[in-house]
């Protein structure tokens, strides 16, 4: 069975999250940023509610506060009130303005209206305006996240002048990843002796720490400044298959400014990882730090004195396409067989990128998913019969029903703590994962043996 | 001894003295400092300034979400993009119990017609028909809801015509839909309305079957969080009085459809559904009361109310011995707890109802609230039900349809004459009526409407509360300042705080939060000849 298309008019549990949220989630990498949804206040007051459940974090997004006759005459003057009100109470840097269904189908222009706003108010001292386009019938939270990524690099990079490129600093798109990823990704790159832009940084402001002091934005992200700098590092390194070849962050900084671009999938697992690493070594030209080859070496120990719990287990996966194609690269490295490889989004291409990513998969054992929702999920979970399911929380019911554990990772984690300190990139990430499979697998056997084993 | 409060008036003039001038006014009309004694008018129920960070949903969250998100035979679909409707599935915690195993009990999926960009351009009405049709292909249920999404006012789809055609085709389901758009009205209390009235408009009153029972209600405005509806339903149940339906927590179709064969309604969340108890009095003749299951001193208050209402001995007898049963566990819980919890401040931001319904429970353990205010909440919530002639109609509330409701000629029945029924106000049993929040708080305690992330620091720094409620948004900045949040929308997945037994599960849990010990290690060893001073220079003005 491998379906790839949809074939139904109603959504039944969805498995992806709207546009706008992914450029809320993108926004808070960024330094001094505080986001306005161009709509109803219903959007972020959705938006921060869920954000929050999953990160446990102040979330603050403002709101243009749509009522029936800005929706009839338009939302321009509730963003010029909106933008006056933010500047006065937060005094940002940035202010990020993404759209929702509503503005955009009434078509504000909203580049229009920050112009006005700019021309209007002329002499104050005024933030960073950057505007993203991201209408909820239009893709999914992932499509929204890296329009978001995108339209900052593209507000402020190329400026123009004689730039000399700095040699040991990289820009890193990462992603959707979790804080603890980023935070890894960052201790990674340093240790090669490379400075790095991180795009966006959401590692401190969305897992911080308390305050004795109250901060209206929380500390941490990366400044417009420093991306303003991107088009002079020395090569930008983009997370993300299904990115390659598309107008990405890094594309623009390619064609613009060219900066030399390496796309590869999210380093999850060793040979993901691996590719990294080099691709680092070979930016850096140093060899791959001796600490990293001592965690590389005890996974690969890990992975052998666990094969035998694991060896042709299966699996079912679902999330951000790229995310799922990370996670069935690094089980189908460890004799995991991901039997359902399955997302809520729909590139067009994630069953072609998939079994190209991962030549150890084939068809005829994986099922490919695109433009699922849980119905379909759960359908297939029922045919197929996996060991294990791997995702966001949204998946517990169906472990629940079917008595098939599930491992949680990603985007949405709100019946657990810590989501956003799962490690899941490098091999420090792929060790904790692989411990978790592999005991995941342990406990049900043992729970479920009359004999009640204390030796597994 | 009680601790006495800080003045309220120069922490409300500190706050003000930040905004310019235009904003200033408008917020100094919805912060009001409190006197009991005098009628006091507090501005509420009115668009919140763009840019200002607000705790507020919209009328889609009120209306799918709220009113008829607990009721488990419905399919609910949700049309539009797929946001709304994956951010609205089973957030609440309402709790259902279907019959049996085998019973029907949709809560648990989230259907959403998933709007794309042809939809946007050419139309929603097509997929959505679709969409029902195979929705009832799948599941064959006795009612689908349809929720209609910005987009869908916008765009022009008929959501209403839509499942007028969708009723025939199907023959034996309800189909009906709700102009919930999220830019009608200020906030969610739009979509409350909006539900009551399509709830009232196409299912109560279509069975006539009358239910075994002596006593019997509805409970209006209780939804069942964190199973507040199952603690209340053992009480009715040990006391004697039958519940017909419960609008809308553990609810069903049917038990809306029977619901107007009820003696009395009693009302719960005045907010939420007030419009409900009101329609059904016109047309069917029951009469409304107030109640509150919120507290121990309040659920008792409540029984004896209804017991009173219905003039009868054995009802009044039974309710008191179920009272003196339950209150033991109450009593030596407080006796437990109470020494470490007097005398202790709380702050109260939630809803339309619950700011008030758990001061009660505060005060049960010697704890005070010093501040209060909702999140949705209008006049009469705050000031009681004898300021309604004076209030303004403004545009947004004006959008929202107003039903002209008659008394039905077959199924209209007195059920207390109008002297009777006057003689129960008279003894102050809030019939047809609610006194409002602040009628029930302190001298100089201080009351705001739609707080804002900057007043809600303001009031921490200058008040420095032992516990603040709230609800997730506002749960992990409050917490930064090193006050714990209680939140009182998802009870913080605990629960359930209502009745007697609620009453104790609430004690503890109080008890719990401002007696943990994490806060003192927020400062490690080394640093801790520095004492840590919150400080909120937050704001320097709005328009």
């Amino acid at each position: 069975m491998n379906k790839t298309e949809k074939k139904h008019e109603v959504t039944q549990n969805a498995c992806k999250l709207c546009t706008p949220l992914g450029a809320c989630l993108a926004l808070k990498g960024i330094k001094g940023a505080i986001t306005l949804l161009h709509g109803s206040q219903g959007c972020s007051t959705y938006i921060r509610r869920y954000m929050i459940s999953h990160f446990r974090e102040p979330i603050d997004i403002a709101s243009s506060n749509f009522s029936e006759d800005t929706a009839i005459f338009g939302g321009n003057s509730n963003l010029k009130t909106a933008l006056t009100n933010i500047i006065k109470q937060y005094n940002p840097e940035v202010i990020g303005i993404p759209t929702t269904c509503l503005s955009e189908t009434i078509g504000d222009d909203v580049n229009m209206i920050i112009k006005e706003y700019i021309s209007e108010n002329e002499d104050e001292n005024l933030p960073e305006f950057i505007t993203v386009s991201t209408p909820s019938y239009k893709g999914t939270h992932i499509d929204g996240f890296h329009e978001t990524v995108r339209s900052v690099v593209s507000a402020v990079s190329g400026h123009p002048g004689e730039k000399s490129v700095n040699n040991s600093r990289i820009n890193i798109f990462p992603g959707m990843v979790s804080a603890e990823d980023i935070r890894h990704l960052k201790e990674i790159i340093s240790d090669f002796g490379l400075d790095y832009i991180m795009l966006p940084d959401y590692s401190e402001t969305l897992d911080g720490q308390l305050w004795t002091d109250y901060k209206n934005i929380p500390e941490g992200g990366t400044s417009i400044d420093k991306i303003r700098e991107m088009d002079s590092s020395a090569a930008s390194v983009e997370f993300g298959k299904s990115l390659d070849g598309t107008e990405s962050a890094s594309r623009i900084l390619s064609e613009r400014s060219a900066v030399n671009t390496f796309n590869t999938g999210l380093p999850i697992g060793i040979n993901e990882t691996d590719k990294f690493m080099n691709i680092l070594s070979e930016i850096s030209g140093r060899g791959i730090p001796e600490k990293y080859l001592s965690e590389r070496g005890r996974l690969i120990d890990a992975y052998a004195d666990a094969h035998k719990y694991i060896f042709g287990v299966k699996a079912a996966l679902y999330g951000e396409e790229d995310l799922v194609i990370g996670l069935a690269s690094f089980l189908s490295e460890i004799g995991i067989i991901p039997v359902l490889c399955a997302s809520g989004g729909n590139s067009g291409r994630f069953s072609e990128i998939l079994f190209k990513a991962v030549p150890d998969l084939s068809p005829d054992e994986t099922s490919v998913y695109s433009d699922a929702d849980f119905s379909d999920i759960e359908e297939q979970i029922k045919f197929l019969k996996p060991d294990l399911i791997i995702g966001n929380s949204k998946g517990y019911s169906i472990s629940r029903s079917t008595d098939i554990p599930l491992i949680r990772t990603g985007f949405p984690i709100h019946d657990r703590i810590g989501g956003q300190r799962i490690l899941h990139l490098g091999y420090r990430g792929a060790q904790q994962l692989f411990d978790k499979a592999v005991n995941s697998v342990i406990e049900k056997r043992q729970d479920s043996s009359p004999v009640g084993y204390s030796y597994m | 001894m009680s601790k006495k409060l800080k003045d309220a008036s120069t922490i409300k003039e500190e706050i003000l003295k930040q905004y310019p001038p235009k904003v200033a006014r408008k917020r100094s009309n919805a912060i009001v400092v409190n006197d009991p004694a005098i009628d006091q008018e507090i501005l509420s129920n009115v668009r919140t300034i763009p840019g200002i960070i607000t705790q507020r949903g919209c009328s889609y969250a009120g209306c799918k979400g709220v009113v008829l998100g607990p009721t488990r035979d419905i399919i609910n679909i949700t049309h539009g993009p797929i946001g709304c409707g994956f951010y609205s599935w089973l957030t609440r915690r309402n709790q259902t119990k279907p019959e049996t195993e085998d019973s029907e009990n949709y809560m648990p999926y989230c259907f959403s017609t998933d709007m794309q960009d042809d939809n946007i351009v050419f139309g929603g009405e097509k997929k959505l028909k679709a969409a029902i049709r195979e929705a009832y292909d799948l599941f064959h249920p006795k009612g689908i809801a349809i929720f209609s999404t910005c987009p869908v006012g916008l765009i022009g789809d008929d959501v209403h015509a839509v499942a007028r055609d969708m009723k025939e085709e199907l023959g034996d389901c309800n189909v009906f839909g709700f102009s919930c758009e999220g830019y009608k009205g200020v906030s969610q209390s739009a979509g409350h309305h909006i539900a009551n009235n399509q709830i009232f408009k196409h299912v109560v009153g279509r069975d006539n079957t009358v239910k075994e029972g002596k006593f019997k209600i509805n409970l209006l405005g209780e939804y069942n969080i964190g199973g507040d509806g199952f603690v209340i339903d053992e009480l009715f149940a040990k006391c004697g009085i039958t519940v017909i339906s419960t609008f809308s927590g553990n609810s069903t179709l049917g038990a809306f459809e029977r619901s107007h064969t009820a003696d009395l309604n009693l009302v719960m969340c005045h907010r939420s559904i007030n419009y409900m108890a009101e329609m059904m009095e016109t047309k069917y003749g029951i009469p409304w009361m107030k109640i509150n299951f919120i507290g121990a001193k309040e659920t008792a208050k409540s029984l004896r109310k209804i017991a009173q209402y219905f003039e009868d001995k054995e009802l009044i007898e039974t309710v008191e011995k179920v009272i003196a049963e339950e209150i033991q566990a109450v009593e030596e819980t407080i006796k437990e707890i109470r020494p470490r919890t007097e005398n202790k401040l709380a702050m109260i931001f939630v809803g339309g109802s619950r700011a008030h319904h758990y001061q009660g429970l505060f005060s049960e353990l010697g704890m005070k609230t010093v501040s209060a205010g909702y999140e949705f909440g209008h006049r009469d919530d705050y000031e009681g039900r004898k300021v309604i002639p004076d209030i303004k109609v403004d545009a947004d509330s004006r959008n929202i349809e107003e039903l002209d409701v008659e008394k039905d000629p077959e199924l209209y029945k007195e059920r207390k004459s109008a002297a009777d029924l006057k003689k129960l106000s008279d003894k102050g049993f809030e019939i047809a009526d609610y006194i409002g929040m602040m009628p029930d708080m302190e001298k100089d305690t201080l009351v705001i409407d739609d707080i804002s992330q900057y007043e809600t620091e303001k009031l921490i720094e200058y008040y420095k509360p032992d516990v603040f409620c709230a609800g997730i948004k506002e749960k992990y900045a409050v917490q930064k300042m090193g006050i714990p949040l209680k939140q009182l929308h998802s009870y913080d997945y605990g629960g359930p705080y209502a009745g007697f037994k609620g009453a104790v599960n609430f004690y503890k849990d109080i008890d719990m939060m401002v007696n943990t010990s994490i806060w003192g290690l927020i400062k490690a060893p080394w640093e801790k000849e520095k004492q840590p001073e919150i400080s909120a220079n937050f704001v320097s003005g709005a328009v």
